[in-house]
């Protein structure tokens, strides 16, 4: 593999864009091919299924051994709340390979010296995630238990398809949040996406712990999702 | 922290290698028959040292894929490994789970 091929590959994981390597294994020769550019007419049908489904593999065309490797947007948590649990995740996140930002308008809790180096925006969702829309590989926690700064998140999560919705509160909390959500026009199966109480049911109690639980609720959505449905896809 | 490489990522590492004059091979799961412990497309760096991130078994093979990459990146032309559980002939390695993998190594070049 030319290095440059492997820099396209990292630039495009970077944008956050679908990419699909296609190697002839013959001599090692590989091509780079981003989601939506043209693709060659012999090898078309080969990269749209492989970007499609999200699946690696070998093909023969025209008498080539082809190995079409995929590589879709690498997953991220996005936090809204700079709070506890967030700070716990931030942590467990890098760990387990996830990009994570937090978002928080009120700055006294998103300050850098509760967070050190994860990115922080001290910053209204409704102003924020408009330039940095969320996506179908990204998991939403909402955490600040505040209707006023979790809901609009929750359905542009929802809107965006992101893989995972949870959002914290007890039953009763996310009762009146499904009557909120509901009234405001969100279809019923949209809010049924939601998780919450948030987290696997672990019996978790401090902070770090519900972080534990989030994460690996967050894990299970991202790999037992149907990678030939509208969600993402395997990694 | 989100300027590190993904500890799980491993392309990303090995262009950190390259930026740092390492020579690189990559090695890529291409095929898998059974219960391979390891996706297709899974991918396992490794440095002339013989220094390695990623994975491509789950520990079962990497040893003998670590010292064929050693050999690629000297010789410069991709080799297609494969590995099984009864195969003592060609490898002295095996998968223990009784999967069957091919593994694709390759140099980066450039």
């Amino acid at each position: 593999m030319e290095r440059s091929t492997l820099q396209a590959i990292n630039a495009a994981r970077a944008a956050r864009r679908a990419a699909a390597v296609v190697t002839d294994l013959s001599d090692g020769a590989s091509q780079v091919f981003l989601e939506s550019a043209s693709f060659p007419p012999e090898w078309d049908s080969l990269i749209v299924e492989a970007l499609r489904s999200g699946r690696a593999g070998v093909a023969t065309v025209e008498g080539r051994s082809l190995f079409v490797n995929v590589h879709l947007p690498p997953p991220r948590i996005v936090a809204i709340g700079a709070v506890h649990i967030s700070q716990a995740l931030a942590e467990l996140a890098a760990v387990a390979g996830f990009d994570m930002t937090i978002i928080d308008p009120r700055t006294a809790f998103a300050t850098v010296e509760r967070f050190g180096a994860v990115e922080l925006l001290a910053e209204w969702p409704e102003d924020i995630l408009p330039s940095r829309p969320l996506d179908r590989y990204t998991a939403l926690a909402a955490l600040t238990h505040d209707p006023k700064i979790d809901d609009y998140p929750i359905r542009a999560a929802l809107e965006a398809d992101c893989f995972y919705v949870g959002a914290l509160g007890s039953r009763k909390t996310h009762a009146a949040r499904v009557e909120r959500l509901g009234q405001a026009g969100v279809a019923t199966d949209a809010i049924g996406r939601i998780k919450a109480p948030i987290g696997l049911d672990i019996g978790a109690a401090s902070p770090a712990e519900i972080a534990v639980a989030i994460l690996a609720e967050i894990i299970e959505a991202l790999r037992r999702r149907d990678p030939t449905g509208g969600v993402g896809g395997t990694r | 922290m989100s300027k590190e490489p993904n500890i799980l990522e491993p392309l990303e590492i090995a262009e950190t290698w390259c930026s740092d004059g390492r020579k690189v091979a990559l090695a890529t799961v291409i095929e898998t028959w059974g219960s391979a412990p390891r996706p297709i497309g899974s991918h396992l760096v490794i440095d002339e040292e013989g220094n390695f991130q990623g994975s491509v078994s789950g520990g079962c093979v990497e040893g003998a894929v670590i010292a064929e990459a050693v050999e690629i990146i000297e010789s410069g032309t991709p080799k297609v490994l494969e590995f099984g559980v009864a195969d003592e002939t060609a490898w002295r390695v095996g998968l223990s789970c009784g999967g069957r993998i091919r593994v694709y190594v390759e140099r980066i070049d450039g």
